[in-house]
């Protein structure tokens, strides 16, 4: 069994590399949660890549229902086709329209296959989903017949915590929670992101995106996608180091702060620090 | 095999079930751990914890099973651990594993495996007592009794050599995860998923259903083929009457408070609030400034609002007594009629009302006016953390 060691364009920690070789292993589903941005989604890509597996994405919206991810009979075509007089209506098979779990159990070597964002969903969606994801079959009553999967797909589940899963769901997945990278795997993250990055702007940078992590009261602390962003504007507008290094009172509000902050209070709050923070020097 | 460790765990209020432990010893016998205690820890965590919130309950039973840990104070244990229990075979496996040949015949030097395991259950034992009231763990920065013993020349420092420095805590002793536990009080982290909380609770599902009418009529306009319409299913929105005790010694929790109705204010579809000072009397005001142009007399609340409102009280109930049993003990007007009696009134009306409380549980036998109130409300007070929120909800619904 080929095991999950991160890629080159990804950076897994110790504890998620366990956590994703054991789902892998033990065939059973791997739910991950952490804070917005810190690579939830992405993961399943890279370890599709990384095993060289297809990736099928099923996106849930509030208005997903489980049925949708196995199939959908199209009743209302159907009827449309038989006051047509349109030949197909004689076989309800033409009817079925597979979902994205049926295209998992049904492909030739086993793919990934991500549940995006499973909390948006009803409540009653994961139990919906336990036998499928147990035993990685179901029961199509339409045409009578059982799909089963040929291969189990390695399933991945990301959540946003809107909502809290139903505890017979969890019991079947393994589980891992996305911290928010030290500085360390920070850095090694922008490395893997943008080779060469001139070093001392990374470190300017850094000390500067956790010193606004720490700032109390923020809205929206600003994760590793908006540091990414963040540092790709720093290094296309050619800021030079001095200017992330200044810690001159006037000029507080780091430069091309829009891609860090995007709450318009915490940028208000951050210029009443700014301000607050000169007015002390002054005195 | 570790047994112990399952058991302790659900002593701790992990909801571990046999399921996920056997899920465990199923990732052991493949060999997913590889004798690592490192790796087992990540797998163990992955495997038998599911909810971020229990994860620091696990490091702390973790650390209390594999390195004889002192329990937590009483607060958040049940009971103290009277023995250090130590997995034998599990050391002796790693040890084996990692010691060199050479590292082994001074081990054998020493006396053997059994005799140092003997030493080493009472190194545990004396530092337990020399650290007695502390929440120093044994085996950090190099006064391991591991180390000591020349159990292994670099401790059990076992892992990948690129992060050898900072191995010298334990992962589990970090207990990074300390902050999402959910007994803590509501911050600025956890009061967005607080909020959740408050939406799960709010509205339920976005159905939709045929519309009739609507599809009637369009498949007319279609020539007789059939055209569906659909409208989203219209959902019980839930109403909340939120009261607010402001001013005084509610000074102390204005962030929390703030943060609790900056959160209802976006979850509720209808949402009503008032202000009183310590205890609802005949009047409760709209603003917290206390106008009188605010003033709302609780007979209009009492009629305008129906029981098909949700009330929720927040304050820390913490007041004079003779605000709640004496007619006249309010600190701001005279009120002819006791406390208890308007607030008794109140949940005639709406029998399944909540008090959030503020001030943390474990002070609430310190004051009186906290048990009367808690009397009053028939045991349905509940701390202001996430787990309180969680409770209070589960009540308010039922």
């Amino acid at each position: 069994m080929a095991k999950f060691t991160g890629t080159a364009s990804y950076v897994a920690t110790e504890d998620l590399k366990v956590a994703v070789n054991a789902a892998i292993t033990l065939e059973r589903p791997l739910l991950i949660k952490g804070e917005p941005g810190t690579g939830k989604t992405i993961l399943a890509h890279e370890v599709a890549q990384a095993l060289g597996r297809n990736l099928i994405a099923w996106h849930i919206k509030s208005t997903t229902k489980a049925q949708q991810g196995l199939y959908e009979y199209d009743a209302v075509s159907r009827l449309r086709d038989s006051q047509l007089g349109d030949a197909r209506v004689h076989d309800i098979k033409n009817y079925i329209v597979r979902g994205k779990l049926w295209d998992a159990f049904e492909a030739d070597t086993a793919p990934v296959l991500l549940i995006d964002e499973i909390d948006k969903a009803d409540i009653e969606f994961p139990n919906d989903l336990l036998l499928e994801l147990d035993r990685m079959e179901f029961f199509v009553y339409e045409t009578r017949e059982t799909v089963k999967a040929r291969n189990r797909p390695i399933i991945m589940i990301t959540s946003n915590n809107e909502k809290e899963l139903p505890d017979a769901f969890l019991r079947r997945c393994f589980f891992h929670y996305i911290r928010f990278p030290d500085r360390e795997t920070m850095e090694k993250i922008v490395e893997v992101h943008y080779p060469g990055i001139k070093k001392l702007l990374v470190r300017e940078a850094l000390t500067l995106f956790y010193e606004i992590r720490d700032v109390n009261g923020l809205k929206k602390k600003p994760s590793t996608s908006e540091l990414l962003d963040w540092l790709k504007l720093l290094m296309a507008e050619d800021v030079p180091v001095e200017v992330l290094r200044d810690k001159d009172p006037a000029k507080l509000i780091p430069p091309l702060h829009g891609a860090l902050l995007k709450n318009e209070q915490d940028v208000h709050l951050f210029e009443r620090l700014a301000f607050l923070h000169r007015r002390n020097q002054q005195r | 095999m570790f047994i112990d460790f399952f058991l302790k765990l659900r002593q701790a209020g992990v909801p571990v079930s046999l399921r996920e432990f056997l899920m465990l010893q199923e990732a052991m016998r493949v060999g997913l751990a590889d004798f690592d205690v490192e790796h087992f820890y990540f797998l163990s965590r992955s495997a038998l914890v599911k909810d971020e919130r229990h994860l620091d309950r696990f490091d702390q039973v973790f650390g209390q099973c594999f390195e004889g840990l002192e329990p937590p104070p009483a607060e958040a244990g049940p009971e103290p651990v009277a023995t250090i229990p130590l997995p034998e075979e599990w050391l002796r496996k790693l040890g084996e594993k990692l010691l060199t040949a050479e590292e082994k015949a001074q081990i054998e030097a020493l006396g053997g495996w059994d005799k140092l395991m003997e030493t080493l259950k009472q190194r545990l034992a004396e530092q337990k007592g020399r650290h007695q009231g502390g929440s120093k763990w044994i085996g950090t920065a190099g006064t391991s009794p591991f180390g000591a013993n020349g159990y292994n020349p670099e401790g059990i420092r076992i892992g990948q050599h690129e992060s050898r420095n900072r191995r010298a805590v334990k992962v589990w002793d970090k207990r990074e995860f300390k902050n999402l536990a959910d007994n803590v009080e509501i911050g600025t982290r956890n009061i967005k998923v607080a909020l959740r909380r408050l939406r799960r609770f709010a509205r339920e599902g976005a159905a939709s259903e045929l519309d009739l009418p609507g599809t009637i009529g369009a498949t007319a306009k279609n020539a007789g083929y059939l055209d569906l319409k659909m409208v989203p299913e219209r959902h019980n929105a839930v109403k909340v009457l939120l009261c607010l005790d402001v001013g005084g010694s509610m000074d102390d929790h204005v962030k929390l408070c703030e943060e609790l109705f900056s959160a209802t204010r976006t979850e509720f579809k209808h949402l009503q609030h008032f202000y009183f000072h310590n205890c609802p009397y005949d009047t409760m005001w709209k603003d917290a400034r206390f106008q009188p142009a605010d003033r709302m007399a609780m007979a209009d609340i009492l009629h305008t609002f129906d029981q098909s409102w949700k009330l929720i009280f927040v304050g820390d109930a913490s007041m004079s007594p003779y605000e709640l049993i004496q007619p006249g003990g309010a600190i701001d007007s005279w009120n002819a009629e006791p406390g208890q009696v308007c607030l008794r009134r109140l949940l005639a009306t709406y029998p399944r009302a909540v008090w959030l409380n503020p001030v943390p549980e474990k002070y609430w036998g310190g004051t009186t006016t906290i048990g009367l109130i808690e009397q009053l409300m028939e045991g349905r007070m509940f701390p202001l953390t996430l787990e309180g929120l969680d409770r209070a909800m589960q009540r308010l619904m039922h």
